[in-house]
This record gives structure tokens, sequence and C-alpha cells, in this order.
């Protein structure tokens, strides 16, 4: 399995101007769970044909649920029966276990790396069906499928859509100056599959996933300045988007993904400008003597929120996209940065510091009420799950710089550690476009 | 606060020697370092000069105030401290007097905080030497400013005695007379 895992790594990194890539994945740990989780039984499933499938689907599905904070998943020796599809399921074993949902499945082989996974979701009080999948998938689509299964269950379990068949780009560094090297990777949500688009020996930062999941905007030093690309990421085909004398950084798309706000420093010192991706026109909307930088759109477009120290310290501020004032929207400590709004354009993560820390908050736009969901010390680079239940965000931890993620609510916290080398600057994908499946009610 | 730029000193001639591709941005002593990396590869050579002999240049006088090639800052600052202008004021001179010569300022923060607003500051301080070195007769074409904000820390601790060393920029001679 690693050794798949391995090849199919290389297969796809198709733009690797150093060579030597490394792709350690990611490893999640959950670090403090939450009570009050739904229990649930994720049965593993099922396997027929020929052939075994590469990848362990229940087991999959099963640490999604519970990297979520949401379930709690039964131990696989606890399990009293294995049925892999509903006839078989006999509801009393589950009632006595106390799980209040039931999935189910199996993998049939069904040519040369080709299988058809089945699943089913129960309610088991009830003993109804919730819902019922018939997937085809190749080997390299299993692990999708099974965090497409995963968002399926949450979705029908809590309500809200899953965020597990979405992918992480982040930066990695590794080795000692002067010798340093930077990778931007790709992987999926879970920290498999890590792919590096780009190897440089200068520094990377920003990555910002385009609006429709295919393109990835940052900033390169690797022609010594700070400059703006954007890369397919399918392709690894990339263009040199901002290129003017000073700075060139902080690129955000606009939710229509047409635009680009980024930061200039080409008329005199850091000011927010937007680009229209197509004509190529530039138009800038703020003009003062202080630093403006990190703009953010508002997810319905018409806002932008950005980072300025023209009060004297560096704070928020909100100003509509066609230009204008500017208000300062963030007065609680002395610090904050980066700012990132949460998908229902309700909240808005940052970078607060206070007393030398430097922590995650979210704030209620409505009542700027502001709550602290981060613990160390340097954290920074906040992003929303696609369904706004989690942030990722950097910190730092034995030296190193690590990922972590918490629960909008604060409860549950994840690490998510590389084996070696610095990991920074994660930003969560939208939701994917690329597996579509239709309910199957009878599978 | 000197110790940094002497231990770059000793450490980029051996890497080079070793084989590692030196970045060579750390090139603040050595007037012959040239970028000649490519804009596709985003790799570098670099060319270490001849370093072995002398040329009776100022620049090269270790004991002289152009000796001194980084000028550091208080947190969340771009002001040059008083102690620092007699540095630049010395690199102004010498730019001034010497029409060719021309320099790069390499801005840089500390980690703290965000990566895009510290890649701001280092631009900040990075003009703000330059508005002191065109103050006192260099002229606009003899100067580069460059930012790196947090990413090319010469300390790597996560105290303030990385962090002050972090704070800086480095004036780094491109070209000479």
């Amino acid at each position: 399995m690693l050794n798949k895992q391995f090849l199919l790594v290389y297969a796809l990194a198709l733009w690797l101007p150093l060579g030597g890539a490394h792709a350690a994945p990611l490893t999640i740990e959950i670090t403090e769970g939450v009570p009050g989780a739904l229990p649930i039984a994720v049965v593993p499933f099922g396997v027929e044909g020929q052939g075994a499938p590469p990848e362990d689907i229940g087991a999959i599905v099963a640490a999604d649920l519970k990297r979520s904070g949401r379930f709690a998943p039964l131990a696989e020796q606890d399990l009293l029966a294995r049925p892999h599809e509903g006839r078989e399921v006999n509801f009393r074993d589950w009632r006595v276990l106390g799980v209040e949902g039931l999935a189910v499945g199996k993998v049939r082989a069904t040519g040369a790396g080709q299988y058809t996974v089945q699943f089913q979701l129960f309610n088991v009080f009830q003993a109804t069906q919730l819902a019922g999948y018939t997937i085809p998938a190749t080997s390299a689509e299993l692990r999708r499928t099974a965090h497409r299964i995963s968002d399926i269950i949450y979705e029908k379990l809590t309500g809200e859509p899953g965020a597990f068949n979405t992918r992480i780009a982040y930066v990695t560094a590794a080795g000692k100056a002067p010798a340093q090297t930077y990778s931007l990777q790709v992987a999926d949500a879970d920290g498999h599959n890590p792919q590096p688009i780009l190897n440089s020996r200068q520094p990377l930062l920003s990555p910002a996933w385009s609006p429709d999941d295919t393109r990835l905007a940052y900033v390169s030093f690797e022609n010594k300045r700070a400059q703006i690309y954007i890369q397919e990421i399918a392709t690894g085909k990339r263009e040199l988007i901002a290129s003017y004398p000073g700075l060139n950084s902080a690129p955000a798309w606009s939710p229509d993904g047409t635009r680009l706000a980024l930061t200039l420093s080409k008329d005199g010192n850091p000011e927010i400008y937007v680009l229209s991706l197509a004509a190529k026109t530039l138009q800038r909307l703020t003009s003062n003597l202080a630093i403006d930088t990190e703009p953010v759109w508002s997810p319905d477009g018409s806002a932008l929120v950005f980072t300025s120290d023209r009060g004297g310290r560096p704070q928020l501020y909100r100003m509509s996209v066609n230009g204008g004032d500017a208000s300062r929207i963030t007065f609680a400590g002395d610090y904050n940065a980066r700012g990132v709004f949460s998908p229902d354009g309700k909240q808005l993560a940052m970078v607060h510091g206070t007393g030398g820390q430097y922590r995650i908050a979210l704030m209620e736009l409505k009542t700027g009420a502001l709550r602290v969901l981060s613990d160390r010390t340097l954290d920074e680079s906040p992003s929303f799950a696609p369904n706004g239940a989690m942030i990722i965000y950097a910190t730092n931890e034995n030296n190193r710089g690590t990922l972590a993620a918490v629960s909008v609510d604060g409860r549950v916290h994840n690490r998510l550690v590389l084996q070696e080398g610095d990991v920074r600057e994660a930003v969560w994908s939208p939701f994917s476009r690329r597996i579509m499946l239709q309910p199957d009610p009878k599978p | 606060m000197k110790l940094p730029t002497k231990f770059l000193f000793l450490i980029l001639p051996t890497a080079i020697l070793l084989g590692c591709q030196g970045t060579g941005t750390k090139s603040g002593e050595s007037a012959a370092i040239e970028d000649k990396s490519s804009a596709a590869s985003g790799a570098t050579t670099s060319a270490a000069g001849d370093t072995g002999a002398f040329r009776g240049d100022a620049l090269d006088d270790p004991a002289g105030a152009l000796s001194k090639r980084i000028v550091y800052f208080a947190i969340d600052s771009s002001e040059v401290a008083q102690e620092d202008r007699a540095t630049v004021s010395a690199h102004a001179r010498y730019l001034s007097g010497n029409a060719t010569a021309a320099v790069t300022l390499e801005g840089h923060a500390d980690e703290r905080g965000s990566r895009e607003y510290n890649l701001a500051l280092g631009e900040r301080r990075g003009n703000a030497v330059r508005q002191l070195l065109l103050a006192e007769g260099a002229a606009t074409k003899q100067i580069q400013v460059v930012s790196y904000g947090e990413e090319k820390p010469v300390a790597t601790g996560h105290d303030e005695t990385s962090w002050q060393q972090n704070r800086r920029v480095e004036i780094s001679y491109t070209s000479r007379k």
C-alpha cells in the first residue's frame, strides 16, 4: 500500500523543477476529544471478487468521523456482528451497544484496478436506512470515495455538509540555511497523498485556493523577491501574475474566481489592489502611509477585510470592494491580523496578539464578541474548512512548525505532524467538484 | 549583535566548498557575488569572488564603519536607532563617493504575528534605511529594497534573544566602485 501511494505521488507530481521532492504524509492526531460525540458503528467493509482493494474503506471512514470530534466510532473489537449489507443487519445487536448510526458496505473488484463500493447508513433506533450508494471507483479513487462516504454520513447525522472529501495546501521547509528547501504541497484533508506542486530554494508563502478548487495562487521568492504566481494543480502549468517593483503578495481570490485582491508596494508602500484576471486591469483600493495587506473577500463578494497599522498597531479593517473609506473592526488585544471569513460570512478568524502571545481567535461580526480558540504562543494562518466546522492553523511545537486544527466551538483539537522539517501556511480547499455521486436508494 | 554577520562570513565559503548549492542571499560581505538565478528554475549559482586579494577599499577594512552591514530594530518598529545612524551614514558616504557602487537593503522581521504583515514590515525597515541613505547623498539608482519578512531568520530560537537578531536590515553590496 505504501508503495502504491509513493508511486502515485510521483506520477502526479508534474512540475518538479528541483526534483528530490519529499512528500512524507502528515499524520493527524486527535489531541483533545469531545464529550458527547455521537456513538456510531462503522463495520469493516466486505470484500468481493478477485483482488483485494488497496484501501480499507471502513477504517478511513471511521478515522474521518472520529477526527471531526462529532462522532465516537465503536472500536473494531467491540463489534458484535459484521454485516456488509442491510439484510444482514440485526438492529437489536446495535441498540445493545448504544450506537445511533450504523454504516455497512462492501467493495467488489470488477476488473483490473476497478471496484464498486456499496454502502448503507442506518438509524439503529428507528431501523431505517438513511442513505445508500453504489459507487464505481478505480484504485486511485478509493480513498476519495471513502471520504465522500464520510461526508454523506456526517451530513445525514448532523444536518451539515461534511468536509472530508477536500484537500489542504501547505508549505514545508526543510534543511538549514543557506541550503533550505521549500515545497508547496497539496494533500487530502486527512494528510494522505501529499503531492509537491512546487519546490524552491527560496521561501514560498500565502497559498490561496481558487474557488473552483483547480488552482493555487501563491507568493514565491524564487526570483529573489516576492512575486505572485497562479498554478493549475492538475497540470502544473503556471503563470506569473504580479511582478511589479516592490512587494507582490497576499493573493486572495474573489468568490467568483474572476479577480484577485493583492498587496503591492509599487506606489511606495503596501496597498491593497484588485486585479481583474481576464483583463489584467488593476484597481487600487487603499491609499495611506501605513501598511495595508492581507486582503480577504467577504463570501458575498461585496467587501474586503484587510490588515492595516494605520492606527499604530496592526488591526483588521473592512471596506467596500469598490474602495472608499475603511472602518476598523477589531478592538480587542494589541494585534489582530490575517483575517479570514467563515464560509457563511458571519464570523472572522484571525491571528490575535495580546501580551506577546499570538493565538487564533474567532469574532462574531454582528456583536464583535471574540473567542480565543488556540492555546500556544506563535499561532498563525487560520483557514476554515469549507463547511465551517474546523479551522486549520500553523503553530510551533518543540521548535518545529506544525499544523493544528480546532473546531469552531473550540472543543476539538487535532494536530497534524510532519515527520521532519517545518510545515506551515495551511489552507483548506473549497468543496471538491470532482466526484459527483448519485444516490442509489436500494443498493 | 554583530555575531551573526561574522558567522555567515565563516559559514558561506564553507558551504560552497562542500558543494552545497548556497543561495548567496546572505552575501553581505562579498562584493563579487552575483545572482544568476534564472527566472524559470529558481535555482541559484553563486560566484565567490576573489576574496583572497586585498584591494585597499574602505569596504574591506574589517575595523571600519563600513564593516557593519546590519541595522537592528525594536519590535514592530522601523526606526533606525541612534546607535546605528553612524553606520548608515558611513554607507551613504561610500555610495555618494562611488557612483557605481550599489546596495540591496534586505529587510527582515521576527517570527511573531502574521507572515504577510511581517513581509510588509521588512520592506518598511528597508525603506527606512533607504531614506537615510538618500538623505545623506546616495542616489536612488544605487539602492534596491527587498523584504523577506520572517522567512529568513538568522537565529532560529523562539525568544527575544533570537528575535532581536532577526529584526534587521542587511546592507548588501551588489557592486562597488
